[in-house]
């Protein structure tokens, strides 16, 4: 029978099947971060388990971390992050902890050391875990409960999800990136237009992509509402894993690559639901309220809510644009924002960080804007420096950081002051997400860099 | 797990939809390590800006005091995965949460901890947010071994997938369960690819 991409990686992981029972599906790789693992190392003390699989677990540290200092000050802070490597030892489960050349953001280290492969299981208890399907993994956050059972039996309980096709079609426009184009997709389908789905990206301009551009097309399933997308792996996703720290090697290289070969979406098979999106209408985009779905082109103006049919869509767009500050009507370039930062699992890789590079090159950071430039992972940093880019940041007058998950979510020392406007690279523009009171437009890493330049919502084109 | 069979009480109906977890519990609040006492973080950013602006946030009025049933608008649970929500949540005294659609991993974390989300139709959410808005004593009754929810005249079925409802039902605990298949999972471990990811240390190639 003709399978679908997700399909055929579900059932190669099914341990056990039984009518009227979840699939008890395999999980190949479990990551780990300080946040939401230490309930779950408890449950597994007062149980008296084990970590089944240390050899397919790996933690690091993350939300937490200042990129500024090499100290965290904050002792709530400080104390999450010595339980993890309290639990870590105890339990026997590898740690790249604070100062390694291995530690980053768990989504941005997972691909980087040639961990996230092609056909495999990831789970992480972090929504954005959806990253991972850019290799062809189904790849899915897990709340603290799962964490926990993945530790103790390195499964899950799961119902089947639906599939969904979302297939772009034609080639985007010269200056529209992967995360206008997920953008896009969010605006078009809703938060939860997902919701129950696992997405597969398709057509030429996602098979057009980089590995990390896949990354962030896929990193942004959740905002849509689906717990996990996919893209089928290809020439691209092998040549970015060969030779990786923990990619196979030898003779386990060309039975991988053998095998990875077949993941892709039979002819014939059917999804639960296809959404099509064209391509060549695409633009740069940025949000104007307060979920992910409240986006629009930047050339257009912030909407009226009035002109909204569905109540409950209206009364969350008048709700979002008076959080934010914003009235209808109002072009989005002439938003003037306070802060801009490039960072995140989303958008914090070395190729993002080459984008913003090229646009801020003999630029300078407008005199009211604060621009914070964060790298994923330390070892995304030391390419960074390698390639003279972090000059680049600090001559244009931008600060250059230290690896974390920085400004995102407001768990460190990053964050935006109560009525302060961001730019941000990052995936969440909820309500206080990157500070309590602070307001968040999302952009892509271009769009980031112009709009420091200019202090006002622009795209490279603008300058 | 406690099991959850019938329960009754009063609601707090919360007209807003999309309802992210960043509003449930802020990520401040994330930076603790234990597993209760999560209910002071509970939609503390609305519950602040409430008690700031003298209009109290719906959770803050004294005629919703004691309340163990929330009524959401569709998309309740969107975003991070922090199951912390669900523990605030309980922290605070709620059995159950219905809204027409939540996010997939809060429908999956909130019966792990014996906490109920209950779908029903948007139509059957506004009639009971008519209801408990005129009467705040209202009780609303939620029977998951009939899948129903009875409150003044409106009475509905609703859909849970039957593993879940099974195992609060009797309150069983999800590892145990599983490890039961112990040999199962090690039958498909022994036959493993050795290309599979090893994230441990080991000679080198």
């Amino acid at each position: 029978m003709a399978k679908t991409l997700a399909e055929k990686v579900w059932d190669a992981h099914v341990v056990r099947a039984a009518e009227g029972e979840p699939d008890l599906l395999y999980i190949d790789l479990h990551l780990i971060h300080e946040v939401t693992s230490p309930q779950a190392f408890d449950g597994l003390r007062l149980a008296g388990r084990t970590v089944r699989r240390p050899d397919r677990t790996v933690a690091t540290e993350d939300h937490n971390v200042p990129t500024d200092s090499d100290v965290i000050t904050d002792p709530v802070s400080k104390q999450q992050v010595e339980t993890l490597r309290r639990n870590c030892a105890e339990f026997g489960v590898p740690l790249y902890p604070m100062g390694d050349a291995e530690q980053g953001i768990v989504h941005v280290i997972g691909p980087q050391l040639g961990l996230t492969q092609p056909g495999t299981t990831v789970v992480c208890g972090d929504s954005h875990t959806s990253t991972h399907g850019a290799f062809g993994a189904l790849a899915f956050g897990i709340g603290t409960s799962e964490v926990e059972h993945v530790l103790a039996t390195q499964t899950l309980p799961l119902a089947r999800p639906k599939t969904m096709a979302v297939t772009f079609v034609g080639d985007v426009p010269a200056g529209v990136s992967a995360k206008d184009m997920v953008l896009a997709v969010i605006a078009q389908i809703g938060t939860g237009g997902g919701q129950g789905h696992i997405i597969e990206y398709r057509g030429a301009a996602i098979e057009a992509l980089s590995m990390e551009g896949r990354m962030t097309v896929c990193n942004m399933s959740i905002e849509a509402g689906a717990r996990a997308g996919m893209i089928a792996p290809d020439a691209t996703t092998f040549a970015y894993l060969q030779g990786r720290d923990r990619a196979p090697q030898g003779a386990d290289w060309d039975a991988a690559v053998a095998a990875w070969s077949e993941l892709r979406t039979d002819d014939g098979a059917t999804f639960d639901r296809e959404v099509v999106i064209d391509a060549t209408q695409l633009s740069p985009f940025v949000t104007w309220g307060t979920n992910p779905a409240q986006g629009a082109p930047l050339s257009a103006a912030v909407p009226d809510p009035a002109a909204m049919g569905d109540a409950a869509q209206r009364e969350a767009a008048e709700r979002a644009l008076d959080y934010m500050g914003l009235t209808a009507g109002t072009p989005l370039r002439d938003v003037a924002v306070d802060t801009v930062f490039v960072g995140s699992c989303t958008n914090g890789r070395i190729e993002d960080l080459r984008v913003v590079a090229d646009v801020l090159r003999g630029r300078k950071v407008a005199d009211s804007v604060r621009m914070l430039v964060v790298p994923g992972s330390a070892k995304v940093l030391l390419q960074a420096e390698a390639e003279g880019l972090h000059e680049v940041f600090t001559a244009a007058g931008a600060q250059w950081r230290g690896p974390g998950c920085s400004m995102c979510l407001g768990m460190n020392p990053d964050t935006l002051a109560p009525g302060e406007r961001s730019a941000s690279t990052s995936n969440r523009n909820f309500e206080g997400r990157q500070g309590k009171g602070g307001r968040t437009h999302l952009v892509s890493p271009a769009v980031a860099a112009a709009t420091a330049v200019t202090g006002r919502l622009s795209s490279p084109a603008d300058l | 797990m406690t099991p959850f069979t019938v329960h009754t009480g009063t609601a707090v109906p919360l007209r807003r939809r999309d309802v992210d977890t960043d509003q449930i519990i802020p990520s401040d609040y994330l930076k603790r390590v234990t597993r209760t006492g999560f209910e002071d973080g509970l939609f503390a950013q609305w519950r602040s800006q409430g008690a700031a602006s003298g209009d109290p946030f719906v959770l803050d009025r004294p005629e919703r005091a004691g309340a163990s049933v929330l009524i959401a608008g569709e998309d309740f649970g969107t975003g991070s995965s922090r199951e912390h929500a669900v523990w605030a949540l309980q922290d605070w005294g709620f059995r159950a949460v219905i809204s027409p659609r939540f996010a997939d991993i809060f429908r999956g974390n909130a019966p792990k901890n014996g906490l109920l989300p209950v779908v029903l139709p948007a139509d059957v959410v506004e009639r009971l947010w008519e209801l408990v808005e005129s009467d705040p004593k209202a009780e609303v009754t939620i029977d998951l071994e009939r899948r129903e929810v009875r409150a003044g005249d409106v009475t509905a079925t609703f859909e849970i997938d039957e593993g879940i409802r099974w195992r609060l039902l009797n309150g069983f605990d999800d590892i145990g369960l599983t490890l039961r298949h112990d040999a199962e999972i090690a039958a498909y471990e022994a036959a493993m690819p050795s290309y599979k990811p090893t994230t441990t240390v080991t000679s080198a190639t």
